[in-house]
């Protein structure tokens, strides 16, 4: 292999961490003060409700973007804190593949038509994967 | 003169100066409070930092193995069933935000990519084995595994819509 290509991946990897990295501490953050700010609440809002924990979960992502990984730490550490694991899933689903933040980007790459219908189509999805996956869990269970 | 560096800040660290001042506000108005969120996030940070870091370690591997261009090649118009499996392989092996990948892919659907496939592309991004770790460590196993299938099974019959709608209008 040569020096250059592994040069290349380092240089890579490195980008991504400095993108990632602040992000995922400032999501962490935030969590934790919102975490401490509603402690015992969230069990009285995610009630576990088939259709609004999801589509609360979903706008919730929908609206915040960034890498994957991000959203499994801050989806898992409100989990702890008793939100419902179907509004988690949901919310985990539409942060990467719904991205309200990012359609002007995704309109000007793709086209208004495009970046709608998949955007609309992921919202409905991720609260559709959400109630199978909980309700697939249950029945293996 | 402040406003204008502030601007060429990256935006993830401006995001953080952002939440940072959130805590120096919360601190003023109360100190116990903002104590015991920052000791909280203190706690979960220690505790997922080796996931971060073998997450990392993977990336660098997966960045010396995985080219965006070896996909390039196989999304073409006349790919066929290759095509998806492809888009499904490329989608989960190539990291990276959104405002890298729109770009990326836009080009390529300009050199004939179906629409199909970049749905497919950018719907499976939630399955990359570089963050599974974290996925595992936070739901389990089985939650992981069950919703990576639906992920899959999800992203073809949403290419399989967003196909025919728009490329029959092409056609």
């Amino acid at each position: 292999m040569e020096n250059r290509e592994l040069k290349k991946a380092l240089k890579e990897t490195f980008k991504t961490i400095k993108i990632s990295f602040p992000i995922i501490i400032g999501v962490l953050l935030l969590i934790s003060l919102a975490n401490s700010l509603f402690a015992g609440q969230y069990a009285k809002i995610f009630t576990g409700n088939y259709f609004l924990d999801p589509f609360v979960g979903a706008i919730l992502g929908s609206v915040s973007f960034g890498i994957p990984i991000t959203s499994y730490v801050a989806g898992g550490e409100l989990l702890k804190e008793g939100v419902s694991l179907l509004a988690v899933t949901a919310f985990i689903l539409s942060w990467t593949t719904v991205g309200v933040a990012m359609l002007p980007i995704e309109i000007r790459a793709f086209g208004k038509k495009f970046a709608l219908l998949r955007n609309s189509l992921n919202f409905i999805s991720s609260i559709v994967i959400a109630v199978l996956t909980i309700v697939t869990l249950k029945i293996l269970s | 003169m402040v406003l204008n560096k502030f601007k060429k800040v990256p935006g993830g660290l401006k995001f953080l100066a952002v939440v940072l001042s959130i805590y120096v506000l919360t601190g003023i108005v109360d100190f116990d409070f903002a104590k015991i969120a920052f000791s909280r996030f203190f706690e979960t940070f220690t505790g997922i930092f080796k996931i971060l870091l073998i997450v990392f370690i993977v990336m660098f591997f997966v960045n010396i193995f995985v080219k965006p261009e070896t996909i390039r090649r196989h999304l073409g118009k006349d790919s066929g069933a290759k095509g998806w499996f492809y888009a499904i392989i490329g989608s989960i092996l190539i990291s990276g935000p959104p405002y890298i990948l729109f770009p990326f892919l836009g080009e390529l659907r300009k050199h004939g990519v179906k629409d199909s496939l970049l749905i497919v592309f950018l719907n499976n991004r939630n399955i990359q084995p570089v963050f599974l770790p974290v996925m595992i460590f936070y739901f389990g196993t089985p939650f992981t595994v069950i919703i990576s299938i639906y992920i899959i099974l999800f992203s073809f019959v949403n290419g399989l819509i967003v196909g025919k709608i728009l490329e029959s209008k092409i056609d």
